[in-house]
C-alpha cells in the first residue's frame, strides 16, 4: 500500500465516490453550524458592532485563497515528478475555487473595509496581494483553456505554478515594502498575545474555517471527478475518430 | 549563440522588425499621460517615476510575442531545437536580443521622456539607474511568457495576462527607486531588491522557459 | 555510425499511429518512408529528430548527429540567401556556405532577400542548410515539395553525394528522386491496431 496508488484513476474514482458524499455532508454541518453559532450566537463588538461578524466569512476564505494555490503547487509539483495525471486533473479543478474564494475575501473585505476605514477599497498591502493573487488564478486558468492538448496544458500550467508561486511571494514581500497599510495583522494564531481575538469568536470561527477546509476537499474532489470524467469522454472521442 | 544573437538583432533593425515600435509607444505614454492628467508642474513630478516605469513595462509587453513566435512559424524553433546550442542558451540569447532593442532603448531614451514629466533633477540618474537594473528582468520573464504561449494562436492576449502578474515586484522596486531618488531619499534598498530580482531571474527563468519551449514543440 | 529503432511507438495528439517499428540504417544508406496521408510519417520523423518523446521503443544514434527538415524552412524573410545560410552554417560551427550555394544553384541568388525567392528557390534555400549543418544523418519530411523537375534531379545528386561521403538519409516523399539505391519502408503494416490513449493510460480501467 503506497500513497501513490490514490493517483491512479480507478482508484481515484472508488475512493472520492464513497467519500465524496461525506466531505460534502461534514462541510455542509460544520459550515451551517459555524455560520449560524458565527452570526447570531455571538455578542456584537464594543468597537465595530455586527459588522465584525463578517470574519466569519472573510477570514477562512482568505486563508483558503492560500492554501489552495499551495495546493495546485503541491499537486503540479507531482505531476511534473511522477507523471500522475490524476494530479494534474486535480491542480485544474481546485484553480477555480481557489479564484472564488479569493473573491469573496476580497468582497467581504470591503464590506468589512467601508464601515471601518470609509472605504470599499484601499491599496493596503493585504488587499493589494490578494488582488495580484487573483491574477495569477486567472492567468493560471486562461493557460489551461488556451492549450488544447491536455499533457501540454498539464505540463505548461505547472511550470507557470511553479514560477508563479516564487513570484507571488516576492510580489507579498514587495507590496509590504511599498505600503505599510491599514489592515491589521492576522490576529488567528496570536491567541495569548495582547489585543488578540476575542474567545467568544475564535471557536465559531475555528469551526468556520474546519468549514471552508472541508468545502475546498469536496468541490475539488468533485470537479476531479469531472475532469476525469472529460478526460474519459475526449479519449472516447479521439478512439471513434480513429476507428 | 553570438550568431543567434547577431541574427535577432539584425532581424529586429531590418525593415518589419518591430525596432522602435516600444519606443514609440514609450513617448506616446510620456505624451498622453501630462494630455490626460493636466499640464501642472507639480502633479506631473509627482506621478512621473511611477508613470515612466509603468510605460517602460508596458512598451517591453509589446514585443514579447515576437521573442519565439515568428521563430516558431516559420520553423526556425524547430531546427534550434536540434543544433548545438542548448534550448536554455537559445533562450537567454533571446532575451538579450530583446533587452537590447527594447530594454536598453528604452532606458537611454528615458531621461528625454523624464524632462517631459518633469522629473525632479535629482531622479534622473536614478530613473537610468533602476531602469538599467529592472529591465533586463522585464526581458527574461517575458521570454518565460513568450515560451509558454509560443503553441497558442493569437496568444498575445494570455501572454499579457501570465506576465503581467510576474512583472510586479519588479515594478514595485523599480517605480519606488525613481520615486525615493527623485525626493532625495536613500535607495540603497530597492535598488538592490530590484537588481536581486533581476540576477534571480536571469539565472534560474531561462530553464523554466526552455522546458516550456520543448513542451510545445512536441 | 549507425541509426538504430527498435520496436519504436510514436503518438500525435494523444493517439499512438504507429508502434513495433524496427530498422536500422548505415553510413551511405538512404530509407525511403511511404504511407497513406495521415499515418504517421511526419510525427515519426519528428520523434526521431527528438522533437517528441516516443511512446515506447528506443532511438539510437550518435550524438548531435542529425539534421532534421520540414515543410517550414526556418528562413528569415528580411536576410539574404547568404545570410540564412551563414546563420546555420555558424550555429553548427561552420559549414561551407559558397559550396551549398554552388550545389544547390543559389549562387546567382546569393544577395537576394529571401522575401523575393520563389516557392522553389525557397525550398532549394532550405535544402542547402543541410549542406551546412555539416550533420550526417538528414531527416527529411517531403523535401521536394514546390521543386521542378530540374530541381529534383539537383537534389537527387546531393543526395547521392552526401549518401556517397558516408551521410544518411530518411525521407518522407512520394516522388522518384532518381536514388534507386535507396529502401523503401512502407509504414502501413506498422499503423497502431488498436487506437491506443497513449497519455493518460488508466482513465479506461477507471471507468472499466
Amino acid at each position: 500500500m503506497s500513497i501513490w496508488e490514490y493517483a491512479n484513476p480507478k482508484k481515484f474514482m472508488q475512493t472520492s465516490a464513497w467519500a465524496l458524499p461525506w466531505v460534502a455532508g461534514l462541510a455542509a454541518v460544520s459550515l451551517g453550524v459555524g455560520l449560524v453559532w458565527g452570526f447570531f450566537l455571538t455578542p456584537d463588538d464594543y468597537k465595530q458592532g455586527s459588522t465584525v461578524k463578517i470574519i466569519f466569512l472573510h477570514v477562512p476564505s482568505a486563508m483558503m485563497a492560500i492554501n489552495a494555490w499551495v495546493m495546485m503547487l503541491v499537486a503540479s509539483l507531482i505531476w511534473l515528478i511522477r507523471r500522475h495525471h490524476v494530479s494534474a486533473l486535480a491542480a485544474k479543478a481546485a484553480a477555480p475555487v481557489g479564484l472564488t474564494f479569493t473573491a469573496i475575501a476580497l468582497v467581504t473585505g470591503a464590506f468589512w473595509g467601508q464601515p471601518m476605514w470609509g472605504t470599499w477599497w484601499a491599496w493596503d498591502p493585504r488587499l493589494t496581494a490578494f488582488l495580484i493573487l487573483a491574477l495569477f488564478y486567472l492567468g493560471y486558468i486562461a493557460l489551461w483553456e488556451a492549450v488544447e492538448n491536455p499533457d501540454t496544458a498539464a505540463d505548461l500550467t505547472a511550470v507557470l505554478c511553479m514560477v508563479g508561486s516564487v513570484f507571488a511571494v516576492l510580489s507579498r514581500y514587495a507590496v509590504k515594502f511599498w505600503n505599510q497599510g491599514l489592515h491589521q495583522d492576522s490576529t488567528i494564531m496570536k491567541v495569548g498575545e495582547k489585543d488578540p481575538i476575542a474567545p467568544a469568536y475564535y471557536l465559531p470561527l475555528i469551526v468556520c474555517i474546519a468549514g471552508f477546509v472541508l468545502l475546498f476537499v469536496a468541490l475539488v474532489l468533485a470537479r476531479t471527478r469531472t475532469e476525469i470524467r472529460a478526460r474519459r469522454l475526449q479519449a472516447l472521442l479521439a478512439r471513434e475518430r480513429l476507428a | 549563440m553570438m550568431s543567434l544573437l547577431v541574427r535577432d538583432l539584425r532581424l529586429a533593425f531590418r525593415a518589419g522588425g518591430g525596432f522602435g515600435l516600444g519606443l514609440a509607444f514609450f513617448l506616446l505614454v510620456a505624451v498622453l499621460v501630462p494630455l490626460g492628467v493636466g499640464p501642472e508642474g507639480s502633479t506631473l513630478a509627482k506621478i512621473a517615476p511611477g508613470i515612466l516605469w509603468v510605460g517602460a513595462l508596458l512598451a517591453c509587453l509589446l514585443s514579447l510575442d515576437r521573442i519565439f513566435a515568428l521563430d516558431f512559424e516559420d520553423g526556425s524553433l524547430d531546427l534550434l531545437a536540434t543544433s548545438p546550442i542548448p534550448m536554455e542558451g537559445v533562450v537567454a540569447v533571446k532575451a538579450l536580443a530583446h533587452w537590447l532593442v527594447t530594454g536598453l532603448a528604452l532606458t537611454l531614451v528615458s531621461p528625454v521622456l523624464g524632462v517631459l514629466m518633469n522629473l525632479p533633477p535629482a531622479g534622473f540618474f536614478w530613473l537610468v539607474a533602476s531602469l538599467l537594473a529592472g529591465t533586463p528582468a522585464l526581458s527574461v520573464i517575458g521570454a518565460f511568457g513568450a515560451a509558454l504561449t509560443v503553441g497558442v494562436k493569437r496568444g498575445g492576449l494570455l501572454l499579457s495576462l501570465l506576465v503581467l502578474p510576474l512583472y510586479v515586484p519588479t515594478l514595485i522596486f523599480g517605480a519606488e527607486v525613481v520615486k525615493r531618488g527623485a525626493q532625495g531619499a536613500e535607495v540603497g534598498t530597492p535598488l538592490l531588491l530590484l537588481a536581486g530580482i533581476t540576477a534571480g531571474s536571469v539565472a534560474l527563468l531561462p530553464f523554466a522557459a526552455a522546458a516550456a519551449i520543448r513542451v510545445n514543440l512536441r | 555510425m549507425e541509426l538504430v529503432v527498435t520496436d519504436l511507438a510514436v503518438e500525435r495528439g494523444g493517439l499512438t499511429v504507429l508502434e513495433r517499428l524496427s530498422f536500422r540504417l548505415a553510413a551511405g544508406e538512404a530509407l525511403i518512408l511511404r504511407g497513406p496521408n495521415g499515418v504517421g510519417k511526419t510525427t515519426l520523423l519528428r520523434t526521431l529528430a527528438g522533437l517528441q518523446p516516443a511512446v515506447q521503443g528506443t532511438i539510437s544514434l550518435p550524438a548531435e548527429s542529425l539534421t532534421y527538415g520540414a515543410h517550414a524552412d526556418g528562413l528569415k524573410a528580411v536576410l539574404t540567401v547568404r545570410e540564412n545560410l551563414e546563420f546555420w552554417a555558424a550555429i553548427h560551427g561552420g559549414g561551407d556556405v559558397a559550396r551549398a550555394m554552388a550545389d544547390m544553384n543559389l549562387t546567382d541568388l546569393a544577395d537576394r532577400r529571401a522575401a523575393n525567392l520563389s516557392a522553389g528557390q525557397k525550398r532549394r534555400l532550405g535544402l542547402a542548410r543541410l549542406l551546412v549543418t555539416g550533420r550526417p544523418i538528414w531527416v527529411l519530411d517531403e523535401p521536394t515539395v514546390s521543386l521542378d523537375q530540374a530541381s529534383v534531379a539537383l537534389f537527387g545528386a546531393v543526395v547521392r553525394a552526401h549518401l556517397t561521403g558516408g551521410g544518411m538519409a530518411l525521407l518522407a516523399t512520394h516522388i522518384d528522386l532518381g536514388l534507386p539505391e535507396a529502401r523503401v519502408l512502407d509504414l502501413g503494416p506498422f499503423r497502431a491496431t488498436s487506437p491506443q490513449i497513449s497519455s493518460g493510460r488508466g482513465f479506461d480501467e477507471a471507468f472499466a
